[in-house]
């Protein structure tokens, strides 16, 4: 990348579904990293979708224009039936390459199909760059690498520098996406671009998808897992008895009584380090 | 009752108090008695051969006279050691002398030891090999490590992987090594926790890597003799996907039951060919510093929280923030106004997640200890001995709150003085 390049993005954006409504809608994680892309200012995005054009997809599709920008390249593929299939990617990755973006970004999994949350490490994968996932703001972008914040669990973050060109997924602990509004989602534009040289599939790719099992695939409506019960191995029966109906009994913990207050600061800072939850770094 | 004891042959404890009240009228008697006393609990052979014991003559006679039973041993000493000593050898031992396949189960250790999910996965590891005859189940740990019950939780090997690299996020390098593992090895699954970022991501870059199409979000399998199956969630949790068993496994929490009955080896195996290193192309620059009072009270780690009992509100705000505790509070003090709502723990509020949860001045209504049902250590600081959060707590203090709380900010200030003129 030469230092007067500017920094393009591509933010690849799905047709999502309402949880409840099943109604199709901007995906939430997709329009998280659009919006990451949009607070960056200052560089070049390039909003993609790979799939067909109908009623319902627009809709969807201009809920993202409306969150402020003009356009967006749509990739009809050939075959679309196929999950994951490889002319998916091959038109992914042509209009990634074909926007000249060092930055990829978008949601961590689809709200439909499989969602797997594969495709990103696909795409990274075909295009031989790095993968960080589970991202929550860019920082900082310097010539030939990106500074990023990363979700943890428990409200963590961690900071992370990568190499560029690379592909960032963001996480649901991501800045919420601004609201969608209705004139420039009506004035903004959906662009149909066909791939710029045909999928040149291999056949043995055309085999291994349609010899794939994905055909023999059932979908249902999501089942209420079974809740675990406790399994108790009691030998006896008051043992038996007594899992049944105890209360939370005293677990065996340690009661100080009559201590001072120093003794018993003591025993609560021994503990909180033995835990590793008292960072004595941090200032005051 | 002026029986000596010396004179009661020592068999067992509560032989000797039996004898004294139930028959309070001779000296003698009890050496009468003794040998069939002898006998008695420990079952005899009758003339027929027959081992017979006396139903009536179990327990013994409390302080105000009356027969009592107590089956917990708790009564009987030496008794009580030996039933426990053969119920922890009552694991059966799972060995496998010369493996011919593997199954690889990558565990994310979370905090350096196994966590829930990973005895889950380790659980579903055992139910897979058990399909196939000298199947070993290898449990692959990066970096240090402080878990012990490997041997408890179904590992049969353990390929623990040191390095100073590993403590970061390291995906690359992890990957070279599950890749040189898969050259090795060849094991017939790869199992992971489809956790954020342990297993979830580093299962994924494998499943690209090794041009499977793993399965991801699964919840159930079904092993019949047709073929192996699965179910995975799919369509963001709407959906359930029932899909033949791929090589690579991504599992959610609870998928299997963990490994309960058996014993097994943990037996340490080393790679032959260890990978190349290469250049990073992601690089960890550290944790970022958090303020705990902009997380969530559900995610939180550490959690101080206040209830009736406190007194003095300003320096129970000073406390959490020197210890960097995410701050959490009992109903009545937010119905009092002390606290907003959304800092309300229990099962009217928030249910917590804490590993260490310190409440201060809270007794411990059921609603609240419902709330921190999955809280790991608790921490109570309380007047009331009988309470019962003191029962749930692992460490509880009777005391002055106020003043407890005062000895634990001045201590911590000093140690984080310590360390600053230290470093």
């Amino acid at each position: 990348m030469s230092l007067n390049q500017p920094i393009r993005v591509a933010v690849l954006l799905s047709v999502g579904q309402h949880p409840v409504t099943a109604r199709p809608r901007r995906a939430d994680q997709d329009a998280r990293a659009l919006e990451l892309a949009l607070q960056l200012g200052n560089v070049e995005i390039t909003p993609l979708h790979v799939g067909l054009m109908n009623e319902q997809n627009e809709a969807a599709l201009r809920s993202y224009l409306g969150m402020g920008i003009r356009q967006i390249r749509l990739i009809e593929p050939k075959a679309i039936s196929l999950q994951e299939s490889p002319d998916i990617l091959f038109s992914l990755e042509q209009g990634v390459r074909d926007s000249g973006a060092n930055i990829v970004l978008c949601g961590s999994r689809a709200e439909t199909g499989e969602s797997s949350g594969l495709v990103p490490y696909l795409l990274a994968k075909k295009l031989g760059w790095p993968i960080v996932s589970g991202l929550v703001s860019i920082e900082k972008i310097e010539q030939g690498s990106a500074t990023l914040l990363q979700a943890l669990p428990r409200g963590q973050r961690r900071k992370l520098k990568v190499s560029l060109p690379a592909v960032l997924t963001v996480d649901p602990a991501a800045a919420t996406a601004r609201q969608s509004a209705f004139g420039p989602a009506q004035r903004g534009s959906i662009k149909t671009h066909s791939p710029s040289t045909s999928p040149n599939l291999s056949d043995a790719d055309l085999q291994k998808s349609s010899a794939s099992d994905s055909v023999l695939w059932q979908f249902q409506p999501a089942k209420k897992r079974p809740k675990r019960l406790k399994i108790i191995k009691a030998t006896s029966a008051r043992d038996r008895f007594k899992a049944a109906a105890a209360k939370a009994d005293a677990s065996g913990g340690k009661v100080l009584q009559g201590v001072s207050a120093d003794d018993a600061a003591n025993e609560i800072i021994k503990l909180l380090l033995e835990e590793g939850v008292l960072n004595l770094d941090s200032r005051l | 009752m002026t029986v000596s004891f010396d004179e009661i042959p020592e068999k067992s404890g509560f032989c000797a108090i039996d004898c004294i009240h139930s028959t309070p009228i001779l000296h003698h008697r009890a050496l009468i008695l003794e040998p069939l006393l002898a006998l008695r609990f420990n079952g005899v052979d009758s003339p027929q051969g027959i081992k017979r014991k006396a139903p009536h003559n179990v327990g013994f006679i409390g302080p105000n006279g009356i027969r009592r039973i107590d089956r917990s041993g708790a009564q009987q000493g030496g008794v009580a050691s030996r039933k426990e000593v053969a119920q922890q050898s009552s694991r059966r031992l799972h060995s496998i002398d010369q493996p011919q396949h593997h199954i690889m189960v990558v565990a994310d250790m979370t905090g350096g030891r196994l966590s829930a999910q990973d005895k889950d996965i380790l659980g579903l590891a055992h139910q897979l090999a058990a399909k196939k005859a000298a199947t070993a189940v290898m449990l692959v740990v990066f970096g240090e490590h402080k878990e012990t019950t490997f041997a408890e939780s179904g590992v049969d090997r353990l390929l623990h992987i040191e390095g100073d690299a590993f403590e970061g996020f390291s995906p690359d390098l992890r990957l070279a090594w599950l890749a040189a593992i898969e050259r090795e090895m060849q094991p017939d699954y790869w199992i992971f926790p489809d956790s954020g970022l342990g297993g979830g991501d580093l299962g994924r870059r494998l499943a690209v890597e090794l041009e499977v199409h793993a399965a991801t979000g699964l919840w159930q399998v079904n092993l019949n003799e047709e073929g192996f199956s699965c179910t995975c969630r799919a369509s963001a949790a709407t959906q359930d996907l029932t899909r033949a068993l791929p090589r690579v496994i991504l599992a959610l929490a609870e998928c299997a039951e963990p490994i309960s009955d058996t014993l097994h080896e943990a037996q340490e195996v080393k790679l032959m060919r260890e990978p190349l290193d290469q250049l990073p192309r992601i690089q960890d620059l550290g944790a970022v510093a958090v303020d705990p009072a902009s997380v969530s009270l559900a995610e939180a780690e550490f959690i101080l929280s206040g209830g009736n009992g406190i007194r003095d509100w300003d320096a129970f705000h000073e406390t959490a923030r020197i210890l960097g505790a995410t701050e959490g509070a009992s109903r009545v003090a937010v119905d009092d106004g002390f606290m907003p709502r959304d800092r309300q723990v229990g099962a009217t509020g928030t249910w917590v997640t804490a590993r260490v949860y310190m409440a201060v001045g809270i007794s411990g209504a059921i609603q609240h200890l419902q709330g921190i049902q999955s809280c790991d250590k608790v921490i109570c600081i309380n007047t009331d001995a009988g309470c019962d959060m003191v029962k749930r707590a692992d460490l509880a203090l009777i005391g002055d709150s106020t003043e407890i709380l005062a000895a634990v900010r001045r201590k911590v200030s000093e140690l984080k003085q310590e360390k600053r003129h230290v470093a």
